[in-house]
């Protein structure tokens, strides 16, 4: 068994700048290596990233693997995943964590193929434990916690005789927690060596566009899901957001039905939000919905199915078509705050 | 200049319709209630290789690891414009994890052989992880394209794809041969033929067969394969002998991940406030957001 205690967060750039979700995960593993009295250890790939890697001492970072190089300025699978896979093989950390987005779930199968280490997916929650498994003791393995099976139960997957346990991570399900002091880290480079190989699918054009959408940081979010019917009823929602102040988003079923883009998309597989108010509208609360929006201060939901499982997480409940109370709500809201 | 693909494709549960019955009162699912579809982006998968053959030539071959019911998802492969169709299938690949799933699926690939493009679904819906297609292109040393939105050209051994990613997209130029995944938006999956339904609806796998000829002699069973053969109805199975793979990286026991707990979803009370949907309850509910000092 693997006897060392490091837990590793890969560190996601985007030309240049750090992903919200690595300071995420980077949060959860210190927690994670404080249960198992380990280390928490930083995998940073990219151009320029002296200060990035700096900045991860903030998080309680001791040890940032850095590789620097002109040639891995942008995210590009072979090199990245070869430079990954050999760190992992030769330091053989206990825990590898990845940021649940396109780069991560690019880059963290095929590390966890090279390793054949357990990779668990869209983790909503991860713990250190025993566990008895098949009449066997294991002592402090990671337990890898998400929906499964259209959000009719929740699983905990367990590496047992992994030596490296991998998961990765949706931005917005874990908190950012810096710490008030820096760590005194130290930052180690990573030779990298250009291979031929590395370049056998290369970028020749980009388009990056900042995110117009910030869900997270919205106080107030509207959401719509499946039971808004068509297109055009959700777009009352747009109004409804526009009166008071909010953005709009959706379920993962009312992006299926094009009612809404994937970047508005609330849940396990979309993100995770911590509004003031949150205002569910014609949405069910399928678990993976819920895990996306349920630790929000105050939720309002409508639906007209009054066994809806959404009641069961807000705090006013209203049974109703959601094309007669919305309009009704925002008149109520004109009169009284204008 | 033509191209062979193989695309991979799944039979997966209807996740999005489950019903009161899927669900055992002890909260495990009852499999055999479910009803099995295609993986929406498995189809468009096969929809984009069906596209670049009729743009460049070529051949389309699909694979699905499965039970053997799986056979009714190869037909449909078949219907849509699919060349050739192969079933991977074998108690001892049952309950694998994406590791050793895509390790199966990578071995069969090596058998398969003479492929210039393997495309699959970005993820399965029973799943969402994502993670096969880059495991099995990880484990042939193939270089990947993850989440292809539009395959903008080919020339020789060069392919030019579009991809997705976040807040953009990027265009890459990948050496062949190469592993893509495909997103739900890259296309629209065209229905089945008519002619080509009437013309596949008998094509059968070796079991299918047996269970058709039950009682003959195996003499007779020969010919019939080889009439299926002959005619292009047939189906090949490949088992874990035929692809010679090691066992202890098969199926429930080589794969790393174990499932060691599962709750059911336990519905949370109702300890919340009833508002009337009327107007004077959207008068009282936009007080008690002022109360919670969220308006105004």
């Amino acid at each position: 068994m693997n006897e060392n205690k490091l837990v590793w967060v890969f560190i996601e750039q985007r030309d240049g700048k750090p992903a919200d979700v690595s300071f995420e995960l980077l949060s959860k593993g210190r927690k994670l290596a404080e249960n198992l009295n380990g280390e928490l250890q930083a995998v940073l790939i990219g151009h320029n990233m002296q200060a990035v890697a700096e900045e991860t001492f903030h998080y309680g970072v001791t040890d940032v693997l850095l590789a620097d190089h002109p040639e891995l300025n942008h995210y590009n699978t072979l090199p990245y995943s070869r430079i990954m896979s050999e760190l992992v093989d030769r330091y053989q950390p206990r825990i590898v964590l990845f940021g649940g987005t396109f780069i991560g779930r690019d880059l963290a199968p095929r590390v966890a193929s090279h390793t054949r280490s357990g990779l668990t997916a869209d983790c909503t929650d991860l713990q250190i434990s025993d566990v008895t498994y098949l009449r066997k003791d294991y002592s402090q393995l990671l337990l890898q916690i998400r929906p499964a099976f259209g959000g009719n139960i929740i699983a905990t997957i367990i590496c047992p005789d992994s030596p490296v346990q991998m998961a990765t991570v949706r931005e917005g399900v874990m908190e950012k927690i810096p710490l008030a002091q820096p760590v005194a880290g130290r930052i180690t480079p990573i030779y990298y060596e250009p291979d031929a190989a590395d370049h056998l699918v290369r970028i020749i054009a980009r388009h990056h566009e900042e995110s117009k959408v910030n869900l997270k940081a919205a106080p107030i979010i509207v959401a719509g899901g499946y039971g808004m019917g068509n297109w055009q009823n959700f777009q009352i929602l747009h109004e409804l957001a526009r009166v008071i102040g909010g953005e709009v988003a959706g379920t993962r079923a009312a992006v299926d039905a094009g009612y809404i883009d994937h970047v508005r998309q609330v849940g396990q597989t979309g993100v995770t939000v911590r509004p003031k108010l949150y205002i569910a509208c014609g949405i069910s609360g399928a678990i993976q919905h819920r895990a996306g929006m349920s630790e929000s201060n105050k939720i309002i939901a409508i639906n007209a199915d009054p066994d809806a499982p959404i009641f069961g997480v807000c705090h006013y409940g209203i049974v109703g078509d959601v094309m007669e109370v919305i309009p009704k709500l925002i008149d109520a809201y004109k009169h009284k705050l204008k | 200049m033509s191209y062979h693909s193989i695309v991979m494709v799944k039979q997966v549960p209807d996740t999005a319709n489950i019903s009161g019955q899927v669900m055992k009162p002890d909260g495990t699912v009852n499999r055999s209630k479910l009803p099995t579809i295609f993986n929406p982006e498995d189809k468009v998968a096969l929809e984009l290789a069906l596209q670049f053959r009729d743009r460049f030539d070529g051949t389309v071959r699909v694979m699905t690891m499965g039970p053997l019911k799986a056979s009714d998802l190869l037909r449909e492969c078949l219907y849509m414009g699919a060349d050739e169709a192969f079933l991977i299938s074998d108690r001892k690949f049952a309950g694998a994890d994406t590791l050793a799933t895509s390790y199966v699926l990578a071995e069969a690939l090596r058998k398969l052989g003479n492929y210039d493009i393997i495309f699959a679904g970005r993820q399965a819906i029973d799943g969402d992880t994502a993670q096969v297609g880059p495991q099995t292109a990880e484990k042939l040393s193939l270089p990947q394209i993850t989440y292809t939105e539009a395959i903008l050209n080919a020339e020789g051994s060069m392919i030019t794809v579009k991809r997705k990613v976040d807040n953009g997209f990027e265009v890459l130029e990948g050496t062949l041969p190469l592993l893509l995944t495909v997103v739900k938006d890259a296309a629209t999956p065209r229905p089945f033929r008519a002619k080509r339904v009437m013309a596949y609806k008998n094509a059968h796998t070796l079991l299918e067969l047996e269970k058709m000829t039950e009682g003959n002699s195996l003499l007779y069973m020969d010919q019939l394969k080889e009439e299926y053969v002959s005619k292009g109805l047939f189906i090949p199975t490949l088992t874990a002998d035929d692809l010679d793979v090691d066992l202890s990286r098969c199926g429930l026991g080589g794969s790393p991940t174990k499932v060691h707990k599962i709750e059911s979803v336990v519905l949370g009370g109702s300890a919340h406030e009833t508002i009337p949907a009327t107007k004077d309850g959207m008068y009282a509910l936009i007080d008690k957001l002022m109360d919670d000092h969220i308006f105004g």
